[in-house]
């Protein structure tokens, strides 16, 4: 087990990077603490797979230096730093039993057989393959392959940490919930450092202690579930995160009030203090859950047109236009539907400031 | 239900049974046909049973015909497989290599079969040959029209050169299948590259060797144009193989009873061996440890 820190990583993949457009990667920056669940978020092409590769040795970064603990590993090979990495497919080797599967690892690095025994028998125990260990590989499940896979990483005495790439991506919709429980059940048992890459936001908030989160090779927030979804650093984070994600409206300051098409809203002071000498374009951005909805006017109500009300099972999600601006709104199913005409209020603490894409704290 | 009455069904089949009925049936119970008559000319033939295949089945030269068969594709299958494999494990993956590969090794494969005779044969001429006169330069004396083992040699060589190719392009295809992640996984799980070669890459290939082995065994077994250019079937029989027997009796002495009921039997040998491969390879390494 080790911390693993990342200085300054970038990476292209091509052979003579020009310009910055050119980086799978930009400058990347972080510390994974020892035992730490962590979750790397991101859409397709955001460089997360990079990432995860660079962390295992798969690949070599252009810039920068990778470290366990203190030690330097940029230049070592996969097999040298005692990493684990799972795939998206559950790589097997199919010609052998699930037993030579999870022994190959060991075997590879010349451990004597009743050490090769004493510890495969432990994993299988661990992931609930015991009864499978003589069966041929090749004819399981998609989800015991995959459990397999992860199994060969925990064979090996004190890995660094166990990467994973999207290793639910094939496994059915009521395995994967399965798994992953299993995933926790075994990081909880074992501490180890788990890494753990996707663009599922419901996978990654469920799983992680902290969540990663990656925009066009860079890392835009660190943050537990909690912190992405209350003070998102950055635009993207808001709208990846969340169903609906984030609302964002252009506005512009005049004193302590932020003006927009339609409407204005007073800011708290801490927050207009920091965003003087902060270039625009500002935008308001509030997340649908924390906007209320009235069916009268009122006190900093603002007048908004009903477009459209999608019901979700226990909560209903508004799309409503105020001025140029449709926003989405989620109300509890219980409260009575709004007609045509209703009011929404923001309220202020809720309210986030961003200028050019980031968050104004 | 009732049953169907149109019986149009059998109009739209009948293009395909026509087709195979010409290139397939009628063929062979013309075959069969020849098998159990002695024909004398037109209209002069007898009815003569299970007389021809008795006679050719105590064929001294046919079964020594045979045996060299064997062994002629046994040593092709066990040549031309691994070095097919190796030429493939070689190859580069990317970049304007695997193009001239590619086209450097189909090459032997578009020469008409008749021409890669007439190649070889002046490749390996002892007086003018670029091969013949240098192996005999060395010291070496090679001359493949009088020495057994020197026609076997080049017919070797020759079928070697012209088709481990083939084999070499199936394993290419069957490599660049299997995807990225199976090498990273044996990266980190610490794999030497005979592990990846025993591990990942031949149980990955099994279906392209399958069909490998399938194709040079028949094709091999069935070898009739390059060794009948480069040696007649000679130094006396020893490279005569059982198309070359076959076509001897048939045109050289029309004896069309016998050639058929060869045939047939040729067939049956070819069609035995090719199942019995076929069974062998789907199953290996799949019943192991169950």
């Amino acid at each position: 087990m080790a911390r693993i820190t990342l200085q300054q990583v970038a990476h292209s993949y091509q052979r003579h990077p020009k310009d910055p457009s050119d980086y799978a990667l930009k400058n990347i920056d972080t510390v994974w603490e020892d035992g730490g669940a962590y979750a790397l978020l991101g859409p397709s092409g955001c460089g997360k797979t990079t990432m995860l590769n660079i962390i295992s040795g798969l690949l070599t970064p252009t810039r920068g230096r990778v470290l366990y603990d203190d030690r330097d590993v940029t230049e070592l090979p996969p097999e040298q730093r005692n990493i684990a990495q799972v795939f998206q497919f559950p790589v097997l080797y199919d010609t052998m039993s699930v037993f030579d599967n999870l022994a190959f690892p060991l075997r590879n690095r010349g451990l004597d057989p009743q050490t090769i025994h004493r510890r495969v028998q432990e994993v299988a125990e661990v992931l609930d393959l015991t009864a499978d260990l003589k069966k041929k590989a090749a004819g399981l499940s998609a989800d015991a392959k995959q459990k397999i896979s992860l199994g060969r990483g925990l064979v090996r005495e004190d890995v660094a940490a166990i990467l994973f790439d999207e290793p639910l991506t094939v496994i059915d919709p009521h395995l994967k919930w399965h798994l992953r429980r299993k995933l926790k059940e075994i990081h909880e048992k074992l501490q180890l450092t788990l890494i753990y890459v996707t663009h599922d936001q419901v996978e990654a908030l469920t799983f992680a202690d902290k969540v990663l989160v990656m925009y066009e090779g860079e890392m835009v927030q660190m943050g537990t579930p909690a912190e992405l979804f209350e003070e998102p650093r950055h635009k993207f984070v808001g709208y990846f995160i969340g169903s609906p994600g984030m609302n964002f409206i252009p506005c512009r300051l005049e004193g302590n009030r932020a003006v927009c098409d339609g409407a204005s809203v007073v800011l708290d002071e801490e927050t207009v203090r920091r965003a003087q000498g902060k270039e625009g374009p500002f935008e308001l951005g509030i997340r649908p859950m924390y906007l209320e909805v009235h069916d009268e006017p009122g006190d900093d109500r603002i007048p908004v047109q009903v477009r459209k009300v999608e019901d979700q099972g226990i909560f209903r999600i508004l799309t409503v236009q105020m001025a140029s601006s449709t926003l989405k709104v989620r109300i509890s199913e219980e409260r009575p539907l709004p007609g045509q005409e209703a009011w929404i209020r923001f309220p202020r603490r809720w309210i986030k400031l961003y200028a050019n894409g980031r968050l104004v704290a | 239900m009732e049953k169907w009455e149109n019986n149009r069904a059998w109009f739209l089949i009948l293009p395909v049974f026509v087709i195979v009925a010409f290139s397939a049936i009628i063929p062979l119970m013309t075959v069969v046909n020849y098998s159990v008559q002695d024909i004398f000319g037109p209209g002069q033939r007898f009815f003569v049973g299970m007389e021809w295949f008795r006679e050719v089945i105590h064929d001294e030269r046919l079964h020594s015909a045979l045996l060299r068969q064997l062994a002629f594709s046994c040593m092709v299958l066990l040549i031309e497989i691994p070095l097919g494999v190796l030429i493939a494990l070689a190859m580069p993956k990317k970049g304007w290599g695997v193009s001239a590969c590619l086209v450097l090794l189909a090459l032997p494969l578009l020469i008409p079969w008749n021409v890669i005779g007439t190649i070889w044969i002046i490749f390996t001429r002892p007086d003018i040959g670029l091969l013949g006169k240098t192996v005999n330069d060395l010291g070496i004396a090679f001359d493949h029209t009088a020495r057994p083992l020197d026609a076997w040699i080049t017919v070797m060589a020759m079928e070697v050169w012209h088709w481990t190719p083939l084999v070499a392009l199936l394993a290419y295809a069957g490599l660049r299948a299997i995807p990225e992640a199976y090498y990273q996984a044996a990266k980190i799980d610490g794999a030497s590259s005979w592990a990846v070669f025993r591990h990942i890459q031949l149980p990955k290939m099994r279906g392209v060797l399958t069909i490998a082995v399938l194709l040079r065994f028949m094709d091999s077994f069935l070898i009739y144009a390059e060794p009948f250019v480069l040696t007649g079937g000679g130094p006396g029989d020893t490279t005569t193989f059982l198309s070359i027997y076959l076509v001897k009796i048939a045109v050289g002495q029309f004896d069309l009873g016998p050639a058929a009921a060869f045939s047939l039997i040729y067939f049956l040998i070819v069609l035995l061996f090719c199942f019995v491969f076929y069974q062998a390879l789907q199953n290996v390494g799949t019943g192991e440890s169950r």
